[in-house]
């Protein structure tokens, strides 16, 4: 399918990208990679596509509801907020601005992926962690994001929400949230 | 694939997902330890996600979650078993996520109605299973008590999960291929707890496809009344 994208929706996907992640403030949702296209039916009607990060995001609504304002304010009349699962959403569509601001407000955030799309599960013997994703570099270590140091433990796989695990530096003792990689 | 079969399908899965979900959320203000009870929530979480999206597909998710009649669901038995010790809750959560991780692998690759969602979820389910297969190494290969009371409760479940590996209408999926892949996983995680495969049937004469037929384990109706009972007390309410 072409798609183009006039000057106006280009606009309104800004406007949609620019407003703040409700969970993690310091993120927009462009950032956040999780605008996907603005279509503009008539003069004053719009269509967001919208993917969760996780299929049970509860920040999803509140997401919905931030974009449907701003836009509205900007003159669009109707606006809908469509929930896409596909393809669905990775770290890896996290921006490198979004990754440093993470860091910068004390998560970790996720590493590069080597690999974007379905996850391939091996199907013969399976050991633990079989279909954990992988980073791309696995000398990448993950660091600390209050000193640095990549001696580092995890305390928990889940923490304060579904995407981040719980994890406590070694170094300067300080726990610290880590945004996984999906 | 019409319609009907579809929902079948979809019912059965987010049943499954719902139903385990709640289980799930009993344990917020009873776990062991704060971080498990942050982890289990969270498990509730992403699979209360995956309920939504399947049972939208079958109707309205509140109607379906909120006003159907304890045979009406077609979850697993296992799911619905209760929560039990923390080595149940463990030996229940390693048994059905590696089911529904190798399910969801499959789905996520074929072109049918649920590869959008598998292909989302599966990646959600990665972290269940490890987390499931991590506890399960650290108690099965723990102290004497949390070794004993490991084995216990995977032999008490054992008998639940035969259920997963027969036909589902409108799920094409090789039963048998994915029960050999789900039997290894699982004994490989279990010998190296230092557990014993239990060794009983995978299902009683009397349970087998109970629960996909709508017939469901004495606990569940207890269940469904504490989950429906608000909804039901007050229709229509809103926060």
């Amino acid at each position: 399918m072409v798609t183009t994208t006039t000057p106006l929706e280009a606009e309104l996907l800004r406007l949609a990208g620019s407003v703040p992640d409700p969970e993690l403030p310091v993120l927009t949702l462009a950032e956040l990679g999780v605008v996907r296209a603005v279509h503009l039916h008539g003069a004053d009607t719009v269509e967001v596509e919208l993917t969760p990060t996780y299929t049970g995001c509860p920040a999803v609504e509140a997401m919905s509801a931030d974009i449907e304002r701003l836009l509205r304010e900007h003159g669009m009349r109707e606006v809908t907020v469509r929930t896409v699962l596909s393809p669905a959403w990775s770290t890896n569509d996290i921006t490198g601005e979004g990754r440093r601001k993470l860091r910068e407000f004390g998560i970790a955030p996720p590493r590069v992926l080597a690999q974007e799309g379905p996850v391939a599960v091996a199907l013969g013997p399976t050991r633990t962690a079989t279909g954990l994703p992988s980073p791309a570099d696995p000398a990448a270590p993950l660091t600390c994001p209050h000193c640095g140091s990549a001696d580092t433990e995890l305390l928990s796989r889940f923490s304060s929400t579904a995407c981040k695990a719980l994890r406590r530096c070694l170094s300067c003792r300080e726990p610290f949230d880590h945004f996984k990689e999906v | 694939m019409t319609t009907t079969v579809t929902a079948t399908a979809a019912l059965a899965l987010g049943d499954d997902a719902l139903v385990l979900s709640h289980r799930l959320g009993e344990w917020a203000g009873h776990a062991p330890v704060l971080e498990e009870e942050v982890a289990l929530a969270n498990i509730a979480l992403d699979l209360l996600g995956q309920a939504r999206v399947l049972l939208s597909t079958a109707g309205d998710e509140d109607e379906l979650a909120y006003l159907r009649e304890e045979r009406a669901f077609t979850n697993l038995q296992l799911v619905e078993q209760p929560n039990g010790d923390f080595a149940h809750t463990i030996a229940r959560q390693l048994y059905f996520s590696t089911y529904q991780h190798l399910l969801y692998a499959r789905l996520a690759v074929t072109d049918g109605e649920f590869a959008p969602l598998a292909a989302k979820a599966v990646k959600e389910v990665a972290y269940h299973r490890d987390h499931a297969e991590q506890w399960t190494l650290r108690l099965g290969d723990g102290t004497g008590l949390s070794h004993e009371r490991m084995q216990r409760a995977c032999d008490a479940l054992w008998r639940f999960t035969g259920e997963m590996f027969l036909p589902v209408e409108g799920l094409a999926v090789d039963g048998e291929q994915l029960r050999s892949a789900w039997l290894e996983s699982v004994s490989g995680v279990l010998r190296r707890a230092t557990l014993t495969v239990p060794e009983g049937p995978q299902s009683g004469a009397w349970t087998a496809g109970a629960g996909r037929q709508g017939l469901h384990t004495e606990p569940f109706g207890r269940m469904l009344a504490e989950m429906q009972h608000l909804h039901r007390s007050h229709p229509g309410a809103s926060w």
